[in-house]
C-alpha cells in the first residue's frame, strides 16, 4: 500500500535554513545540509526546500546547497523560490533534486508549468500554492511570498496547474502557518478531493494529532512541517511512529 | 565499471550519488565504445516514453542497448529505463525496445496518478538470480516509486516482485542478465542502497 508521507520542509535565505511564522519573522534554524541527513536518517520521506527570498544572487548558493544534499541523502527531494524559466527549473534538477516547485513565477506564467512538464515530465513539476481564506468556503491564491491576493480562488488554479502538466500541489495555508494550531483541514481536504494529483498539506503543524488529521480528514497524501522538526519538538520517527498507531500507512 | 545510460532524460546525478556511497565505480555516458566496456549497465530515466525513444534513438544508442542486453551484460532499467525495455507503452502508443516482451499501459484503478511516493513490494517466486537481489531486503519493504504507467510482461515468470497501487503490478523483474524496477532505488533509503549494491557485486562476481 502506499505510504503517506512525512515531508520535513528546510526554508531558506542565503544557504541558511530559516523558519517563519506567518511568512514575516524569521529564526535561525540551521545548516540545510546537516539537517537534511539528520531528517533523512530519522525516517524523512521526502524533502523540500525553499529559497524563500530567492534572488539572482542567491541562485549560487543555492545550487551548492542542493548539488552538496544530493550527495549526502537517500530520499528524494525538491527545491523552489524563484523559479521562472525551464532553464532555472533544469539547473536545479542538474545539481541533483528531483523535482522542482513553482509558485509565483506559474501563476504569472502559466506557460512555465506545460514547459517544465514537457522538458522533464509531469511528476517533477510540482505547483506550491499559498492560499488565504477571504470568506466562508473561498480561499485566493496569495503570491509574491503570501503578500499579494491574486483574486483568483486557490481550488480553480490548483486545478488549471494539474490541466498543464503539475504532477503534485504543495499546498500551503497562509492562515495557519506557524500557528501550530493544525493543519487547514477544511481547504486541504476540497482540494484534495478535486485534483487527481496528490496533495501535500503544509502549514500549521503542531500535536501529533495535527498529523493524523489532515492526513485522514484533510485526504492529504503527505504533510509538510517545518518548526516541529527544527526546533526538536518531534523527531520524525516520533510522528511516524505516533500515526502507525493511528493506523495510518507508514513506510517503517 | 558500470556504465550509466545518458540519454538526456532523469535524473542522473542521483544515481552517480548512490553508486559513490556504495563505492562502486560508474560511468555518465552516451558512448558505444563505453557503454560495450563496462561490466553492467544502468538505464535510468523519469518523463515520458515518447521522448525517452526519441532521445536514445536521436543518439543512436537503440541497437546497441538492445545487441548488448541481448549478448547477456548485466542490466538495470530504473522507472521509465524499465518501461522502454519493453515492446510498446501505452503512452503516446510508442514503440520501446522490446528487449522484453509486453506492454506499458496506465492506472486506471487509482484516481490519484502518478503514484508518488513509498510503496511496498512483495516478492513472487525465489529463483536464485532473485535472492540475490534481494538478500538483505525483507519482503515488503518500502521503495519510492514516481509513476504513472506500469509494465505487463507477456511471461508472468519474470515478475519478481508486485506493488499493489489499486491494481497489482510488476515492480522488479528478473530475466537471465535483466533486471528492471519501477521503483527509485537511488532513492529509496536503506532498502534500495542494499539493491544496487547487490546487483553491483553479482556483476562483479
Amino acid at each position: 500500500m502506499l505510504a503517506k508521507r512525512i515531508i520535513p520542509c528546510l526554508d531558506m535565505t542565503e544557504g541558511k535554513v530559516v523558519k517563519g511564522i506567518q511568512f514575516v519573522t524569521f529564526r535561525d534554524a540551521g545548516d540545510p545540509v546537516e539537517l537534511a541527513q539528520r531528517y533523512d536518517l530519522q525516517g524523512a520521506d521526502e524533502l523540500v526546500f525553499l529559497d524563500i527570498t530567492a534572488t539572482v544572487e542567491n541562485r549560487n548558493i543555492l545550487v551548492d546547497v542542493v548539488r552538496k544534499t544530493a550527495e549526502k541523502v537517500t530520499i528524494p527531494f525538491s527545491v523552489g523560490g524563484g523559479i521562472r524559466t525551464v532553464s532555472d527549473m533544469k539547473l536545479i534538477l542538474r545539481a541533483g533534486a528531483d523535482k522542482v516547485s513553482v509558485n509565483t513565477g506559474a501563476f504569472k506564467n502559466p506557460q512555465l508549468i506545460t514547459d517544465c512538464a514537457n522538458a522533464f515530465g509531469s511528476q517533477c513539476v510540482v505547483l506550491s500554492l499559498d492560499a488565504r481564506k477571504v470568506k466562508e468556503g473561498r480561499w485566493n491564491v496569495f503570491i509574491n511570498g503570501g503578500r499579494t491576493d491574486t483574486g483568483i480562488s486557490a481550488i480553480e488554479w490548483s486545478k488549471t496547474a494539474v490541466s498543464l502538466g503539475a504532477g503534485e500541489i504543495l499546498l500551503t495555508s497562509i492562515d495557519t502557518d506557524g500557528t501550530k494550531d493544525g493543519f487547514n483541514i477544511e481547504l486541504t481536504k476540497k482540494v484534495s478531493e478535486k485534483l487527481s494529483v496528490p496533495i501535500i498539506a503544509s502549514g500549521g503543524a503542531g500535536k501529533l494529532d495535527d498529523f493524523v488529521k489532515v492526513l485522514k480528514e484533510g485526504k492529504a497524501d503527505a504533510a509538510l512541517a517545518a518548526s516541529v522538526f527544527h526546533f526538536g519538538e518531534y523527531t520524525i520517527s516520533e510522528v511516524k511512529n505516533y500515526l502507525k498507531k493511528k493506523n495510518i500507512p507508514i513506510r517503517n | 565499471m558500470i556504465a550509466i545510460i545518458d540519454y538526456g532524460i532523469g535524473n542522473l546525478a542521483s544515481i552517480t550519488n548512490a553508486l559513490n556511497k556504495l563505492n562502486i565505480k560508474s560511468i555518465i555516458t552516451d558512448d558505444v565504445d563505453e557503454m560495450k566496456k563496462a561490466s553492467g549497465l544502468i538505464l535510468p530515466g523519469v518523463g515520458a516514453a515518447g521522448e525517452g525513444m526519441k532521445n536514445i534513438k536521436e543518439r543512436k544508442l537503440d541497437k546497441v542497448l538492445i545487441e548488448t542486453v541481448k549478448r547477456g551484460k548485466p542490466f538495470l532499467g530504473i522507472c521509465l529505463g524499465m518501461q522502454l525495455l519493453f515492446e510498446k507503452s501505452e503512452e503516446g502508443q510508442v514503440e520501446c525496445l522490446g528487449v522484453l516482451k509486453g506492454m506499458v499501459k496506465k492506472f486506471r484503478k487509482e484516481r490519484k496518478v502518478p503514484q508518488i511516493g513509498w510503496n511496498q513490494i512483495k516478492y513472487q517466486k525465489q529463483k536464485m538470480n532473485t535472492l540475490q537481489l534481494f538478500s538483505g531486503i525483507p519482503n515488503d519493504s518500502y521503495f519510492y516509486f514516481v509513476n504513472s504507467y506500469y509494465c505487463i510482461p507477456e511471461d508472468s515468470s519474470i515478475i519478481a516482485a508486485k506493488t499493489i497501487y489499486g491494481e497489482d503490478f510488476a515492480s522488479v523483474v528478473v530475466q537471465k542478465n535483466i533486471v528492471a524496477t519501477q521503483f527509485h532505488p537511488e532513492k529509496s533509503g536503506k532498502a534500495g542502497f542494499n539493491l544496487l549494491g547487490n546487483f553491483a557485486r553479482n556483476l562483479l562476481c
